[in-house]
């Protein structure tokens, strides 16, 4: 894994008596998009912490475009998010983002066409503590384009922006992919653009119990589609009866069934003829596969 | 390094003006020097000094408890209050040091209180000055009040940075920097008081309690305004202890805290984790 950005091998951390981390490996190579998702208190953001030097591990090995977190170069390489973005209330929007990209030796006339890509270009000059959640949000998201990173580190970047915003964010991390830039997304919500990303990796209780492409995850949670079959009149009970199904709202049944049979039941559903008005079909979702991972319904 | 010192210095600087902390600090020490030097006019004829030199005396004694005060104020919140809000972990994903980032703040923290000194204490001065005269033993003594309370607030500044990196959180760091103030400004001048009264002119007295004074930059900074002007000395009546010193030692310790303040401030920063 030479061109590896990101290399973490075997990461642990305690505090106090609690293992945060355990034994976290995980790399990302340049362009790559990875979910980091896991509930509260996984250890995502310590992870994070850990790659940006913030916090210091108790073993294992974390390298940053080969150098150490924290160090000068680390640190020009990488762009943060943190989970909460407060600046300071008294300043602007364009002062905040000029600090951060004086301190990022990056050029100034970029500023003004970064507050513009993020959208917030009109209340550039007016104070941040007039902003709402999503606009700081945006402007937090702004100092990570500063300087094109090599690393991007997002912690729950999505929390309080509505739908737009959110999508706007994700074509923000396609464009910052695109030119190069590996771009880590941590998360403990799902929603269908999570999906967007090209590796999911699970962290449950500081363990990393999957990191994966959507694909090969899904193959090999093994999770059952679910078929959902709407009766004609009063068929609902014997439908039940001979499928095994269970009932939902009257006239429905539903089946659960491994993605090599599901071909086999459809051909007896559609053999009970009239009995079958309708036939749903629900395969696995990221969420299924979300919460048979970090569940712990893998061992 | 000096780019990213000044920058974080001038995002302090506006923080200072828009939060209105420039001007009331400016406010305050117009006021209280003001007054001080027109209460202080009565006893003028008596001691046979100028005026502006009786107010350099009063307002010496007003900046042993302003100067800390106004500081610590500035100080207490600006490493604790920025780890809070979260903001520390950011900038410090940048590449800028805790020794950048605390010398950033300090700068325009410090470059606040000069311009509140020298707003206030030369207002008054030139009240003084223009009402009740002045020579140039007077002037030199009110240059002399300006730079070391300028220094003073330096020494409390940097104490404050580290009770701020210390305490976690800014309502703790509020707390210690109450406590600090206290016990730097009132509570060790009354312990050496009730020593020296106790030893009644003993050892204690002529050989310890000097130097004891000259290491608390509060006193450090009265004793070298005191040693270095016969009429402040004259009105305060503080220069059995002063006399009692090398010259050297006040000025050395004033200058000393600032430097040490700084240095135990980043020995804590760096064990903060944001
Ligand atoms: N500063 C801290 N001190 C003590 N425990 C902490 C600290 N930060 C996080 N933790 C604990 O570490 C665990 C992982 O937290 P975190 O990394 O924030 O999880 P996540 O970001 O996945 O929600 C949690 O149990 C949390 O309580
Ligand atoms: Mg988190």
């Amino acid at each position: 894994m030479a061109d590896s950005i990101l290399h973490i091998k075997n990461a642990g951390k305690s505090r106090g008596a609690m293992r945060v981390l355990e034994g976290v490996s995980l790399n990302a190579e340049p362009g790559q998009r990875i979910a980091l998702l896991g509930h509260n208190g996984a250890g995502k953001s310590t992870l994070m912490k850990a790659v940006l030097g913030l916090t210091t591990l108790d073993d294992g090995r974390i390298t940053v475009d080969g150098a150490r977190p924290g160090s000068a170069h680390a640190r020009t390489v990488t762009a943060y998010l943190p989970e909460a973005v407060a600046f300071h209330k008294s300043l602007t929007g364009r002062e905040q983002l000029t600090l951060f990209a004086r301190l990022a030796g990056s050029d100034m006339a970029q500023v003004a066409g970064y507050l513009d890509r993020v959208g917030i270009a009109d209340a550039a000059d007016r104070r941040i503590g007039t902003y709402s959640k999503g606009m700081r949000q945006r402007l937090g998201l702004a100092q990570v384009l500063l300087g094109r990173p090599k690393l991007a580190l997002l912690d729950e970047p999505t929390s309080g922006l509505d739908p737009i915003s959110r999508h706007e964010l994700y074509a923000i991390i396609d464009e910052m992919a695109a030119h190069g830039t590996a771009v880590v997304i941590a998360s403990h919500t799902l929603t269908e653009v999570e999906a967007r990303t090209d590796r999911i990796a699970i962290l449950r209780d500081g363990r990393l119990v999957a990191d994966d492409t959507l694909d090969n995850l899904t193959l090999r949670a093994g999770l059952p589609t679910r078929l959902r079959v709407r009766a004609h009149g009063d068929a609902a009970a014997r439908i039940a009866d001979e499928t095994g199904g269970t009932r939902v709202n009257g006239v429905s049944v539903d089946l659960l069934c491994t993605p090599d049979r599901k071909m086999a039941e459809l051909r007896r559903l559609s053999a009970m003829g009239e009995a079958v008005a309708d036939i749903e079909m629900h395969p696995p979702r990221l969420e299924d596969l979300y919460r048979h991972y970090s569940k712990g319904d893998s061992q | 390094m000096i780019r990213r010192i000044l920058a974080i210095a001038r995002i302090e600087a506006i923080i200072t003006r828009r939060n209105r902390w420039l001007l009331m600090a400016t406010v305050i020490m117009v006021l209280f020097a003001v007054a001080l030097t027109l209460a202080g006019s009565a006893p003028t004829g008596t001691l046979g000094v100028n005026m502006l030199t009786v107010s350099v005396a009063s307002m010496t004694t007003l900046s042993v408890y302003l100067a800390p005060l106004l500081a610590l104020m500035m100080a207490f919140d600006s490493i604790a209050g920025e780890a809070e809000r979260g903001g520390l972990g950011l900038l410090l994903s940048y590449p800028v040091s805790r020794a950048e980032i605390l010398l950033g703040k300090f700068l325009a923290h410090i470059a606040a209180l000069a311009f509140a000194m020298v707003i206030g204490f030369g207002t008054a001065g030139a009240l003084a000055a223009l009402s009740g005269g002045a020579d140039a033993a007077s002037l030199a003594a009110l240059l002399r009040l300006i730079l070391t309370s300028i220094l003073l607030g330096a020494a409390f500044l940097s104490l404050g940075y580290m009770l701020s990196a210390l305490a976690g959180s800014a309502t703790g760091a509020a707390g210690l920097s109450a406590g600090l103030w206290l016990v730097f400004v009132v509570l060790y001048d009354l312990g050496l008081l009730g020593a020296v009264v106790f030893d009644a002119g003993g050892w204690f007295t002529q050989k310890v309690f000097p130097w004891m004074m000259a290491a608390n930059p509060a006193d450090a900074f009265r004793l070298w305004n005191i040693a270095a002007s016969d009429g402040v000395a004259m009105a305060t009546g503080l220069a059995g202890a002063a006399s009692a010193l090398p010259i050297w030692v006040a000025p050395v310790s004033l200058l000393l805290w600032p430097v040490l303040g700084l240095l135990l401030a980043r020995r804590f920063f760096g064990r903060l984790e944001p």
